[in-house]
């Protein structure tokens, strides 16, 4: 079967699953963001008894549980998914990635969704503190929920705490700590978490700007852009920063990713970072063309992001297909050579097992034992196959860093036109400020393409390809699914847009 | 003392908590249940805001049961998640496809500009409510009559059937029998449970005709369930299973398995009978007696049906994901489940769980001392 993989299908499942994740994620930070600030809102509102703040809270919850809803529908695809387009890998790794989506199913989407219903119809039927106290919890909830999903991706990315059992075939998951704290892990949740902070800051902003262009609702629009811009500032900061760190983190654990996104194809000491460029798309790991048509490029820069260091080499593309002995590089062809060793053992092993000759089993487990870790490499056909796609990782790296570079300046001006009172006069901020939401927004996707498509070929970076994580279905089945998701999510976004926009053109509730 | 643990009792364990999971959803699936009634019920636009706005409060805690059902399942079983789920495609998939549709139409159906009109996502919820839980029933109905895979070397699944696990509810056998009977049973219990839900949900005296209906849908659902329920019935008691007949493991028919499992489980044949009874109590109590507190018994009657129909093919050396065109590659608890360490792992996050219910508890008694009335439809919030 192994032999046999059904490509076409292998890449109409990837579509499938970017097609989820990407309209799952189109609602998410919202949801992530957003109840944060609702808990401040209805904090202030509880503190103050001020019914101009209920208002306010109760408008942002109304536009939170629109979009809310068609987050949970996009949101139960993926998780079923990992079963029904990816069984081999559900299999495989259940032992370790099923583990958190389990602890969020118990732990985060309990709280979410039993005091979700208390936040949106308790106002007169609970106590004023218990109601709060819901509040906060949804945004507990949703949060708690990130921590799992991004522990169990990162996980994806940086494989730990798991060992191989040659007897299932199957990973096993050996150090639940190292799984649940590993430092990609944290990165990923602080860098996601403050991220869509700032998105659903910036969902805050678009709405007030538009009612200050139209002079209606003054008074909510400024306060909610005066609590937006403060978390927005914060959470641009942190994701600047928490950027860099996971930069660093991927060039030590996954260097191929980085090569992919910084177009670098031979490794360089003193490498510069890409400002911008126009990628040459022909460009093939093994030939001499240029890999850009034009570029721009700060000197320096690339080795220290990723190395922390000046003077130090940061190795490309080529570097990790071919090998490099000088910089002590094992490339993916002599890992593929390695890993084809491995499963030849494994099968021998089992085999051996199989006719209870142990003395014959202990040996090949041994030979195993010495090449396991490139077990995955063997499953590749050729060591190119090792590259992600190069154009779209670099292009998603550089507009995300664009954008994220921008954010903290979008909302230090809000709050400086704020505090000198002259907000309402720069129309050319309100104007640029309404469409600052589908900036965040643009921001996030490129974020995660970069994560996921700079992962390629790997399930699970270094260990299972995706040819051998899917499941045995015909291209034509998954093809199908792929458009009936298509064609659902796009109606039920329509109606989203269409239905947001009229609750934004209606308004606050009047007293 | 959860690390001094045996394998064999963790794996016992972590069936027993999915089956909880699973039992609790077929009694939250009054919220699908009641979807299914809107049509019949709720004669008015009002009526329909009181029907919407109850079940409304509760869908979210139903779809999440199931995804935590789906993620404990992937946790503790991977075999069989990776099995049935990447096996009997097209059954998962339509029925999540009615969870989707079901996920934004309350939010979605009264709101302006709702682009397709109330009506389409009342047929979505209608969808969701019969579709749906009718394909968890016959997919639930192949722990008993088994699904057409087989598992290769290194476990991978191959699906032998072109239904990809539609057969279970569309091929013409005496098993698909079997499974939509269950699917049927469990379409009409859900609407069973949400007429004597939404009668102790709603302020009776706000729709006097309503409740009128409510109370005949209450005792009518629970007749059209009896044939079905007769029928799976009489499958367990007479019907062969599939068996671990010795210590290698190896799978057999063995005649008469499932009444053999009740008997050699004896609180299970006391879930059934009990479960059984309490539902019929409830529906007595609601439509016979008029009393309000009806889903009460039925609710903890389901749940402990709900038990027999998830313990039943598992427990007592029994296959509970057997196949059809190999017997070998057939799932017990023993074959399908997770490493001991990670069983260990999750029994340790699942001392959550009564802390959970706990909360979820108090939050629905504060939530429902108050009954709906038509005051809370109105609010630019509600549903």
């Amino acid at each position: 079967m192994l032999e046999n993989m059904d490509l076409t299908m292998v890449n109409w499942a990837r579509a499938q699953f970017a097609l989820t994740a990407m309209y799952h994620w189109l609602f998410v930070p919202l949801t992530l963001g957003i109840t944060w600030m609702l808990a401040f809102f209805h904090t202030i509102y509880v503190k103050t008894g001020n019914e101009e703040w209920k208002r306010l809270t109760k408008f942002w919850m109304k536009l939170f549980g629109i979009n809310f809803a068609i987050g949970v529908a996009t949101g139960i695809i993926l998780e079923f998914e990992f079963g029904t387009n990816w069984s081999n890998y559900s299999w495989m790794v259940g032992d370790i990635f099923g583990a958190p989506l389990a602890i969020e199913g118990i732990i985060a989407f309990f709280l979410e969704a039993t005091f979700f219903a208390v936040m949106f119809f308790g106002w007169n039927r609970v106590s004023k503190g218990f109601h709060l106290f819901s509040t906060w919890m949804v945004a507990a909830g949703s949060t708690l929920s990130a921590v799992w999903i991004l522990v169990a991706n990162a996980w994806m990315q940086y494989p730990v705490g798991q060992v191989f059992n040659p007897d299932t075939a199957r990973f096993e998951m050996h150090s639940f700590a190292d799984v649940a704290f590993s430092p990609y892990a944290v990165n990923k949740f602080v860098h996601a978490t403050s991220s869509s902070m700032l998105t659903a800051a910036f969902f805050i902003i678009s709405i007030s700007s538009w009612y200050l262009l139209r002079g209606r609702h003054l008074l909510m629009a400024k306060r909610s852009i005066v609590v937006a811009a403060v978390m927005g500032i914060f959470a641009s900061v942190f994701t600047v920063f928490n950027g860099d760190e996971s930069a660093y983190e991927i060039a030590q654990v996954q260097p191929m990713k980085l090569a992919a996104f910084e177009g670098l194809y031979e490794g360089k000491t003193n490498a510069g970072l890409a400002a911008f460029g126009i990628v040459n798309r022909n460009k093939q790991v093994f030939d001499d063309q240029d890999p850009f048509y034009f570029e721009i490029h700060f000197p320096y820069l690339l080795t220290l992001m990723a190395n922390r260091s000046f003077n130090s080499f940061v190795p490309g593309m080529k570097d990790l297909v071919y090998g490099n002995p000088e910089h002590d590089i094992l490339g993916s062809a002599q890992k593929m050579v390695r890993g084809k060793q491995a499963i030849a053992s494994l099968d021998a092993y089992r085999q051996a097992k199989k006719n209870s000759d142990e003395t014959d089993a202990a040996t090949h487990l041994a030979a195993f034992n010495e090449t396991k870790e490139y077990l995955g490499y063997g499953y590749l056909n050729a060591p190119e196959e090792a590259v992600p796609p190069v154009a779209l990782s670099f292009y998603a790296f550089h507009i995300m860093v664009t954008l994220g570079t921008l954010f903290p300046f979008i909302f230090l001006l809000y709050l400086y036109f704020t505090k000198k009172g002259t907000l309402e006069q720069k129309k050319w901020l309100l104007g640029f400020g309404t469409i600052t939401y589908f900036l965040g927004l643009i921001a996030g996707q490129a974020g995660w393409v970069v994560a996921e498509v700079g992962r390629q070929p790997w399930t699970i970076q270094g260990l299972l390809p995706v040819t051998i994580a899917r499941t045995n279905l015909t291209a034509a089945t998954v093809q199908t699914t792929f458009y009936i998701f298509l064609f659902l999510f796009t109606a039920l976004l329509i109606a989203e847009i269409s239905i947001m926009l009229k609750q934004i053109s209606i308004g606050p509730e009047e007293n | 003392m959860i690390a001094n643990l045996e394998y064999t009792t963790l794996q016992h364990l972590w069936w027993l908590l999915c089956s909880v999971v699973g039992s609790l959803f077929l009694f939250m699936n009054f919220v699908q249940g009641g979807q299914t009634l809107l049509w019949q019920v709720a004669k008015t636009e009002e009526e329909k805001g009181l029907v919407i706005n109850s079940l409304g409060r509760k869908w979210e805690l139903t779809f999440t049961t199931l995804v935590l059902f789906g993620g404990a399942l992937f946790a503790s079983f991977p075999k069989f998640y990776s099995t049935s789920f990447g096996g009997a495609y097209w059954v998962w998939m339509l029925i999540l496809f009615t969870f989707v549709l079901q996920a934004v139409s309350y939010e979605f159906r009264k709101k302006p500009n709702n682009i397709f009109g109330s009506k389409v996502y009342e047929l979505f919820l209608l969808i969701n409510g019969s579709v749906g839980i009718l394909l968890i029933g016959a997919a639930v109905g192949t722990f008993y009559t088994g699904a057409n895979f087989t598992l290769d070397a290194n476990n991978f699944v191959t699906w032998t059937h072109p239904f990809r696990g539609l057969e279970a509810a569309l091929s013409l056998s005496i098993y698909s029998l079997f499974n939509i009977s269950l699917g049927i049973f469990l379409v009409l219990n859900a609407r069973t449970l949400a007429s004597m839900y939404l009668i102790n949900n709603i302020a009776p005296e706000e729709v006097p005709a309503m409740e009128q209906r409510l109370r005949a849908a209450c005792e009518n659902n629970c007749l059209y369930s009896l044939p079905f329920l007769v029928i799976v019935l009489l499958f367990l008691l007479l019907m062969p299973g599939y068996g671990i007949i010795d210590e290698q493991g190896t799978i057999a028919m063995v005649s008469f398995k499932y009444l053999k499992n009740l008997f050699a489980n004896p609180w299970l044949l006391l879930f059934l009978v009990a479960g059984l009874a309490l539902l019929l109590y409830g529906v007595w109590h609601t439509s016979w007696k008029r009393q309000n507190k009806g889903i009460w018994f039925g609710g903890l009657g389901t749940v402990l049906v709900g038990l027999t129909v998830f313990l039943l093919p598992a427990y007592n050396n029994t296959a509970f994901y057997p196949s059809r065109v190999d017997l070998q590659s057939s799932l017990t608890i023993y074959t399908a489940s997770s490493s001991p360490y990670t069983l260990m792992v999750m029994t340790y996050v699942a001392l959550t769980i009564p802390f959970v219910l706990a909360y979820i508890a108090y939050v629905w008694w504060s939530m429902d001392k108050g009954k709906i009335r038509m005051e809370d439809t109105g609010d630019p919030t509600s549903y």
